[in-house]
């Protein structure tokens, strides 16, 4: 078939055929980038956090009336009070093991710094996110200890977050080791935090821990973490909690009883008190969920319209040459002659529709990228969407073809 | 006459209604969106004090200096105690306040009652006056209580109902971290959002029903009621504590002022670049003068408050307002063009283009009233399921209200007015003449 009459039939047509082409780039340039949107948010919700997060509480509270000063009593006093919690905590029934630990991977709360490879923080410069607690940190998170050791009990310092003591050991995640130590000699050697004058020594590398932060700030230091032997003493403490396989939903009951039990003066509500980590990772990534959602909707409508739009104007071009359609059937062209007439017009209306739509759809891209946090958009999602676009064009534009290759050949001998 | 062309638009719509539902679907759906989308954004990107914004400052010091590697960027995100209390002493704005973020327990007197956590906010006493704090009973505190540290507060209406129950409360004493304050004032319902005077620690958004206490800076100061939000340090404290803070140059207080007139935002720019002159003198800076002065809405633009999702969400529903839109087009064309045997006859008869401009402008409109109809419904809808896209502290500020449902049949009507535009002058073109020879 020549592509000819096709053409000079769609001369007669101008304003229906810019429509459609205007109307299916458009939305192929919305529908490549609202598509790499989600894709892009599918792949932040996956991201591993590097702890096992089933089985795994968190408990978060603050005492009342407790000391709030920085002096030596009130930190012990604090930390008594603390110890009495880690205790109550592993007291009780499904519990497999329980840390002292100031905050989880994307729960929120953190705290970073620098380290680098002398005091003065010349040369190499690495931001890292500290997770304080104490010996049991590591195991009770679930975390992948690929060389070295844990820390030991009498390693385990406490003191108030401001506090200026250094830590004299600590464990550090792979990334942190290999920006350090390039050489990847980094178990056993010294670095320094933040300046401060004394040494800590790396005495274990984790396979991965993911900050706890998902704000976009953190996003060049993701998985740049160091634990520190430290169990903090402030007016909030919080505990890390595994339990055992199935016993979740118990331990989380019993753990703010058992607490409130030992000790009633405290605050514990339901916003941040105890939670499962899976409550941890829902409410930290909601708002990614819903712009995925919220795309999604958006790219059904625009697809369903757009598809409507071509069943509505071929249907309507179907009936204007219905007696065309017929003379054509009455010189003898095949039923499949017109239904492909129609199916290769639209591949042409289509394909002109999705050439000006990838610039549309790199164009949008380019904005995005100069105007809000947005990555380049790749190639494979362009292509995708011009073959999304011509498969959802001949799909629009079977049913009214046809209809057109029904029509009789008598109709040509009818009068208009 | 417009009677008879509600008739005809009616018929029309009636003989082909797959057409006209698609039509109606397509307007619904694309207006939908993009209102729904606009009443997030709206919501989140309003002006939090509008009668007041332009009035009100924040001032940006560098008391960090240039990085490492030269470089001379924006001065950090808010002030470290030192640069605070230098502003405040010298006083040259007509209003001022040092602000820093609290979470004290509030502990309700009776035996049995547990502890109230609460947020709230350590300022001066101009703090109220300046924002426009709206009070149910008494008032804010004195700059002489600033500086006598007196133990007052001022709580928020929700504190005052779980502790005293309610009513006026001025005078009673409330016990805040073990420590007793007598209440000086109540307020009124005030939760702006952007929380434009502590958008470092919030984002610029927080659920719930405000600050619930403000107490006097410095009270707060001295008896270690220690900062609950960010915290932000280019060198380590070198003591310990909340004094080690104090001592450091970490950045942890806000800072508003108030400057009528462009004459006082002029001469309080020269006052921070010659206070950054001092500190270089003293010793303290070895940089030149690297200071910013925004007003409010300036500063929640320079601070990204609004977030970015909201503003490629309304974007998109934007751009899928405009395919339908241009949908709509297509299929108002085909629809009018269809009935060129009958614009021929009306034209023949004696009817003018203007005739059937008006005929056929009805017949969009009424599909456009018919899309913003579903719309509304849409759009209702959209906002009430919000929550389920978007977090708590942002999903309460999309609200309906008469203004967002006029908006949104308006804006349903208009565009499928403006939709209808191109298909009614191809149809008044339609040729009477040629029409009646070939039908």
């Amino acid at each position: 078939m020549t592509v000819h009459p096709i053409l000079a039939a769609l001369r007669r047509h101008k304003a229906g055929v810019v429509l459609i082409v205007l109307q299916i780039a458009l939305t192929l340039a919305i529908v490549c980038n609202a598509v790499f949107i989600i894709g892009q948010r599918i792949e932040r919700l996956n991201r591993p956090t590097g702890i096992d997060e089933s089985n795994l509480v968190r408990a978060a509270q603050a005492w009342v009336g407790a000391p709030s000063g920085d002096d030596a009593a009130s930190v012990e006093k604090l930390d008594e009070l603390q110890r009495a919690d880690l205790a109550t905590l592993r007291g009780l029934p499904g519990v497999q093991e329980v840390a002292a630990s100031e905050s989880l991977p994307i729960q929120g709360m953190i705290w970073s710094g620098d380290v680098s490879l002398t005091p003065d923080q010349k040369g190499i410069d690495v931001q890292a996110a500290y997770y304080y607690g104490d010996e049991h940190l590591r195991s009770t998170l679930g975390v992948h200890l690929i060389a070295g050791r844990d820390f030991n009990a009498g390693e385990i310092l406490h003191r108030t977050i401001r506090g200026t003591e250094a830590s004299p050991v600590i464990i550090v995640s792979k990334p942190v080791a290999d920006k350090l130590f390039p050489k990847g000699d980094a178990l056993g050697k010294t670095v320094y935090q933040d300046g401060k004058a004394q040494p800590s020594t790396i005495v274990g590398i984790v396979e991965q821990l993911q900050t706890p932060t998902t704000d976009s700030w953190g996003n060049p230091f993701a998985y740049n973490s160091i634990l520190e032997p430290v169990r903090l003493d402030g007016v909030m403490a919080s505990y890390a909690v595994r339990t055992l396989p199935g016993r979740e939903q118990d331990v989380m009951h019993e753990a703010r009883k058992a607490l409130f039990a030992a000790n009633p003066k405290r605050i514990m509500p339901d916003s941040w008190g105890v939670q499962s980590f899976s409550d941890i990772r829902t409410k930290a990534y909601r708002a990614d969920r819903g712009m995925a959602i919220l795309m999604g909707v958006v790219c059904l409508i625009l697809l369903g319209v757009t598809a409507a739009g071509i069943v509505g104007l071929t249907s309507f071009w179907v009936g204007q040459r219905h007696r065309q359609i017929g003379v054509r059937r009455a010189l003898g062209a095949r039923r499949i002659d017109i239904l492909h007439y129609f199916q290769i017009e639209n591949l042409l209306i289509a394909g002109v529709g999705v050439v000006l739509g990838v610039l549309l759809a790199v164009g949008l891209n380019l904005w995005l990228m100069t105007h809000y946090e947005m990555e380049r958009l790749p190639v494979l999602y362009v292509l995708t969407g011009v073959l999304a676009m011509l498969a959802i064009g001949q799909g629009a534009v079977f049913v009214p073809a046809r209809r057109a290759s029904n029509v009789p050949p008598v109709v040509a001998t009818r009068a208009a | 006459m417009f009677g008879y062309y509600l008739e005809l638009a009616l018929r029309s719509l009636k003989r082909s209604p797959g057409l006209t539902v698609l039509m109606v679907l397509a307007i619904g759906f694309g207006v939908a969106a993009s209102m729904t989308t606009y009443a997030v954004f709206r919501g989140v990107s309003g002006d939090p004090i509008p009668w007041k914004s332009s009035r009100l400052f924040v001032p940006r010091i560098d008391m960090w200096g240039p990085s490492d590697s030269g470089h001379v960027g924006e001065p950090p995100d808010a002030l470290d105690y030192t640069d605070a209390m230098a502003l405040m002493r010298d006083h040259r704005a007509k209003l001022q306040s040092a602000i820093y973020l609290i979470a004290p327990s509030v502990i309700p007197s009776g035996a049995g009652r547990s502890p109230i956590p609460v947020d709230g906010y350590a300022v001066y006493g101009e703090f109220f006056p300046m924002l426009d704090v709206p009070f149910l009973y008494g008032s804010g505190w004195s700059a002489d209580d600033d500086a006598h540290q007196a133990a007052v507060a001022v709580i928020g209406d929700k504190l005052n109902q779980q502790v005293f129950g309610g009513g006026n409360s001025v005078g009673k004493t409330i016990d805040i971290e073990g420590k007793d304050y007598r209440v000086i004032g109540v307020l009124a319902d005030w939760n702006p959002q952007p929380i434009f005077y502590d958008v470092l620690d919030t984002g610029g958004y927080g659920g719930g029903d405000g600050p619930g206490v403000f107490v006097p800076f410095q009270r707060a100061v001295a008896v270690n009621m220690s900062n609950s939000g960010v915290n932000l340090c280019r060198v380590e404290p070198t003591e310990s504590g909340f004094v080690g803070l104090q001592h450091s140059n970490c950045i942890w207080i806000a800072y508003m002022a108030e400057l009528d007139g462009a004459g006082a935002v002029q001469s309080y720019r020269q006052y921070l670049d010659d206070y950054a002159r001092e500190q270089r003198t003293a010793g303290r800076f070895s940089w030149s003068p690297n200071n910013r002065l925004f007003d409010v809405p300036a500063y929640l633009e320079h601070e990204h408050v609004v977030p970015s999702d909201t503003k490629v969400s309304l974007l998109v529903a934007l751009g899928l307002l405009i395919v339908c839109l241009v949908n709509t087009v297509g299929l108002l064309l085909a629809k009018f063009l269809r009935r060129s045997g009958e614009i021929g006859v009306r034209r023949a008869l004696g009817a003018s283009r203007r005739a059937i401009y008006a005929q056929f402008l009805t017949e969009a409109g009424m599909i456009g009233a018919g899309g913003g109809v579903l719309g509304l419904l849409l759009t209702g809808l959209g906002v009430l399921g919000v929550g389920v896209v978007l977090p708590a502290r942002l999903a309460h500020l999309a609200r309906i209200d008469p203004s967002l449902l006029m908006l949104t049949v308006l804006v349903a009507v208009v565009a499928t007015l403006l939709a209808g535009i191109y298909p009614t002058f191809r149809a008044s073109r339609v040729q009477p003449a040629w029409q009646l020879k070939t039908n």
